[in-house]
């Protein structure tokens, strides 16, 4: 029974599948000649138009570059632009021994292996009839050089293009960054139709975080052609639209001021417009001229930028980490003053050290002997140890971690450039995960005062600072005025988000604690508060680069520079109604308030000063 | 039902026939085959450039798969029907290894490298996959019934994700239409078909989730080339150009001014086509698309006469999967489907597709060259 079912089974089976490879022979023929159709329709009727389109003259579709937008800062100077710049250029296609032609020209103008190897390696990726550019922003000496003998030289020619330039050098290269040639990675990551066209796009800084914005939109040109690929005629063209303009809010003056005040030392210092969160200061020292990254640094320039000791092509503000040291202490005592741990009129004996109970380690204040009984305002104006490792032991890291949290340490500040370090807001859980270990009644008394593991930026400090002299409205700062519009002036309020909700008594007692720093008879920055109508208040900070044995005496002259204590300090003004929060981080500076301070008083002055006039 | 042997149907004169029917190749299908790859040198040559390392290179891999599809028509039938699922299965596991391989990499993950030649796994599923469903629907009777179809649909959608995953649009099509193939000829019902089609076309906004921007990016530019000329569009418009400036007769051998200047992208590749068009014009085109259909006629013949389901079903898929091929390619190199990247087969520049297709006819050659007596 079921040998008859299988057999007649199969029967039906075969007969299933020759219908269905008739069926599908029908399909495919069907197809088949849809695709014949399709064919005729392009090669027989649509022929003539398209042979017009490539016979004799083609049809060659060329991108049109947009021009880079340029960025201005506050008062409206422009911080980088494009420049016209005469390069000469080579169109492969129409150059019969390419070696040679470049052998030659290497002969005449004196041009480097170098810049060969590069043309080539940019011949490789582009179409031959691309013109590709040997050497870029040429002398009138070389231009004049090569007229004569261009005859001699068919496919080779002088071209007018648009550099970018930097007007400020090293004075504001970290911000505003550069522009550099598109390398094979970001060939692979860029809107391909988009930078069709465009040789370079922003490396660092604003250039670069704000690259989408500053391109433009590129746009293409339908140009006749003949049999050679050269330009005939223009046929149909959709313009460029051209970067958008970017107003920045800092102030290149103010800028200046910080970087020469800095003079010889490697540091950085950052000004934040309290009421908006507008940096006017972001300065780091050294800095580098950017220009050269435009045309194509050298490599041994390059290498030179790159191995130097004083690290110019690092962005302290943005990325250099250091202890906050004892600018730390007022957010210390506004946590202890919020979390009830102390009051205002507590006081602490310092003896010049402080000890855990049951450990015969001396926890040393920087005042060997003492600051004797300190309430809060004396431990803040006179900077003294002991009575923060005491708060500090009080409170606990748990506490104190929270705390400077709300203020943004150990966090990014979201300014608008890439490439933000974290810093380390040390905790219990970050000590167990990270180093698998407790953590240690010890490392909290140095928390207190800004030491141990503690790593924060320049930018997150000058964040914090604004933030406290915001009365807890949080700041987030930025460099780029929104919106971003060509022709906008640009307002800048960018409304702080989030209010720490403090107790306004404890803000004003950590306030004029912090003025009497600097106006105060024992203060650590006086030297900075003299012949200004209204008041300044900081806190000067030194950040140990390395720590001196339990019986040593740390003496500034007997060491080596470079483990010279950095110098720190953080600042507002005027006291009673702050515009301008600045951070000062001084590099082996040693102390904060002798040569940290003064530069943060000259920038504070010249900003509140000429806003006064207007 | 036919009976007839090999012999009895041809009669080849020569010594070069007796070779090869020792060597189980089928003559007019290796006639087909050979002269399609000479074809192949010829516009490579000129759309590559005129570059003979291009042409060296190419006939090294012609060369390898011409020997492996002679190896392949040496094995029994049986052989592949005994070993489906498990080839299957490896292919599936290869196919994984390739994208676990691929998270520590970057992007686009489709190579295996096996120190001495990389291999691509998804090349091997592309025929594993109507191997694994022939096999499955052969051990039932036919037509499938509902469940037998939900288990064939699972295994072709496994590897075709998988494969869309790495991402490989193209090749994740083909992998699907091998395997509906087997299910066209194991006779599923026209009204599930139609079914399927429009159940498809309601999928496709989903679909449209998941897909890659740049896959959007290609859908888009199908629809509307000249939205964006430079970019994406600019493959399909230059295509038309080349093709459409052929006219009926061509420009010639090596007369093609549009892949000469650089404007062609891809010429020697996924848009040889167009070469093919602009040089030899329609005659030329129509010659080729009767070249392609000749190979597939004698495919379909070849599945008419297998004697046992699983050699139907497989000879059936894969004439169709070839078809697909030439269609998917042709289709978007003219502008009526989207770029999807599929070669011109045996044609386009490029060494992994040709060896699967003609390891893909020596399993047709194998089938029709090892036919067993049936008794009356």
């Amino acid at each position: 029974m079921s040998r008859i079912y299988t057999i007649k089974n199969k029967l039906v089976e075969s007969r299933l599948f020759l219908n269905r490879i008739i069926a599908a022979f029908i399909v495919i023929s069907l197809l088949t000649s849809g695709l014949i159709v399709r064919l005729v329709y392009l090669q027989i009727v649509g022929h003539e138009h398209y042979a017009s389109l490539a016979k004799d003259n083609s049809i060659k579709i060329e991108p049109l570059v947009p021009t880079r937008g340029i960025i201005y800062d506050r008062n409206g100077k422009v911080l980088a632009d494009n420049t016209q710049s005469f390069s000469l250029e080579l169109i492969p296609e129409q150059i019969k021994n390419i070696d040679d032609t470049l052998l030659r020209l290497q002969k005449l103008l004196d041009i480097s292996d170098e810049k060969i190897d590069q043309f080539q390696k940019q011949r490789k990726r582009q179409k031959r009839f691309v013109s590709t550019p040997l050497l870029m922003s040429m002398s009138d000496q070389e231009i004049a050089k090569f007229a004569v003998v261009r005859p001699y030289f068919p496919g080779v020619d002088i071209q007018a293009r648009l550099v970018r330039h930097y007007p400020y050098t090293d004075l504001a290269s970290h911000v505003v960054g550069y522009v550099g040639r598109i390398n094979e990675a970001e060939m692979k990551s860029l809107p391909i139709a988009e930078y069709r066209g465009s040789s370079h796009v922003g490396k660092i800084g604003i250039e670069n975080s704000y690259e989408s914005e500053l391109h433009g939109k590129t746009g293409y040109a339908e140009i006749e052609t003949n049999v050679q690929g050269r330009a005939i005629n223009t046929v149909n063209s959709v313009l460029p639209v051209a970067g958008k303009n970017l107003y920045l809010t800092l102030d290149i003056d103010l800028q200046k001021t910080a970087y020469d005040a800095l003079d010889t030392f490697n540091g950085a210092v950052v000004a934040i417009d309290i009421k908006s969160g507008g940096v006017l200061v972001f300065a780091s020292r050294p800095g580098f001229d950017p220009n050269p990254f435009v045309i194509g640094i050298s490599n041994d320039a390059y290498q030179a930028l790159q191995s130097s000791d004083n690290q110019p092509l690092f962005n302290r503000a943005l990325r250099g980490l250091y202890p906050p040291g004892s600018t730390l202490k007022p957010f210390i005592a506004l946590a202890g003053l919020e979390y009830n741990a102390i009051s205002v009129d507590h006081k602490t004996f310092c003896p010049g050290y402080y000890q855990l109970p049951n450990v015969s380690h001396h926890y040393r204040d920087w005042k060997r002997g003492g600051h004797g009984s300190v309430n809060m305002t004396d431990a803040i104006t006179q900077s003294c140890d002991v009575y923060f490792y005491s708060l500090a032991l009080t409170l606990g890291i748990d506490r104190m971690h929270d705390f400077l949290q709300y203020f943004g340490f150990g966090e990014k500040s979201g300014i608008d450039l890439t490439g933000e370090k974290q810093g380390l807001l040390p905790s219990r859980e970050w000590k167990r995960n990270r180093r698998n270990q407790a953590w240690y009644p010890g490392e909290t008394l140095i928390t207190g005062i800004g030491q141990g593991f503690l790593q924060i930026t320049p930018i997150q400090l000058a964040r914090a600072t604004a933030t406290l002299a915001n009365k807890g409205e949080v700041v987030t700062p930025f460099l780029v005025k929104k919106p971003v519009d060509p022709d906008a002036t640009g307002s800048d309020t960018e409304n702080p988000q989030e209010n720490l909700e403090l107790k306004p008594e404890n803000i004003d007692s950590i306030i004029s604690s912090m003025v009497n720093v600097i106006h105060g008879a024992r203060g650590t920055a006086k030297s900075i508060g003299k012949d200004i109508n209204y008041q300044i208040a900081g806190k000067t900070g030194t950040a140990q680069v390395f720590s001196i044995k339990q019986d040593a005496k740390y003496n500034e002259n007997d060491i080596d520079f470079k483990l010279r204590d950095h110098a720190l300090f953080i600042s507002f003004a005027p006291a009673d109604d702050p515009k301008i929060a600045v951070a000062v981080v001084m590099e082996n500076g040693g102390h904060g308030g002798s040569v940290a301070a003064p530069i943060a008083g000259k920038v504070i002055k010249q900003f509140l000063g000429s806003n006064n006039e207007n | 039902m036919k009976t007839e042997t090999r012999s009895e149907q041809f009669h080849p004169p020569s010594v070069i026939g007796n070779i090869l029917r020792k060597l189980h190749i089928d003559i007019p299908l290796f006639i087909g085959l050979f002269l399609i790859s000479l074809l192949s040198f010829i516009i490579l040559y000129s759309a590559g450039s005129q570059d003979m390392d291009i042409l060296v290179r190419q006939a090294a891999r012609v060369g390898l798969a011409f020997f492996l599809m002679t190896i392949l028509a040496h094995v029994d039938p049986y052989q592949f029907k005994r070993y489906s699922a498990l080839l299957f299965g490896l292919g599936l596991l290869l196919l994984v290894a390739v994208l676990v391989l691929g998270q520590f990499g970057k992007g686009a993950q489709r190579w295996l490298d096996l120190g001495i030649f990389r291999f691509q796994p998804s090349e091997m599923i592309k025929i594993t996959t109507p191997m694994m469903i022939a096999w499955y629907l052969a051990e039932h009777a036919l037509p499938p019934k509902p469940k037998q179809l939900l288990i064939a649909g699972i295994l072709i959608i496994i590897p075709t994700l998988l494969i869309a995953k790495q991402p490989d649009l193209g090749t994740s099509l083909l992998v699907a239409s091998s395997g509906a193939g087997v299910l066209f000829f194991a006779g599923l019902s026209w009204r599930f078909i139609l079914a399927i089609g429009a159940t498809l076309t309601g999928l496709t906004p989903i679909l449209w989730h998941f897909m890659r921007t740049y896959q959007r990016d290609r859908v888009l530019t199908f629809l509307n080339p000249e939205a964006d000329p430079l970019g994406r569009g600019y493959h399909i418009i230059q295509s038309k150009i080349a093709i459409g400036s052929g006219g009926i007769y061509g420009k010639g051998w090596l007369g093609s001014t549009q892949s000469e200047l650089d404007f062609l992208p891809e010429s020697s590749t996924d848009f040889i086509f167009a070469v093919f068009a602009e040089e030899f014009g329609l005659f030329g085109c129509i010659g080729l698309l009767a070249l392609y259909l000749l190979i597939i006629s004698r495919c379909l013949y070849i599945a008419s006469q297998a004697q046992d389901t699983y050699s139907r079903l497989l000879a059936g898929s894969l004439a169709f999967t070839f078809f697909v091929y030439v269609f998917v390619n042709i289709g978007m190199v003219i502008g009526v489907l989207p770029v999807v990247g599929v070669p011109l087969p045996l044609i386009s520049y490029g060494g992994t597709s040709i060896v699967t297709l003609l390891s893909g006819f020596g399993i047709l050659m194998s089938i029709h060259t090892h036919k067993k007596f049936l008794p009356h």
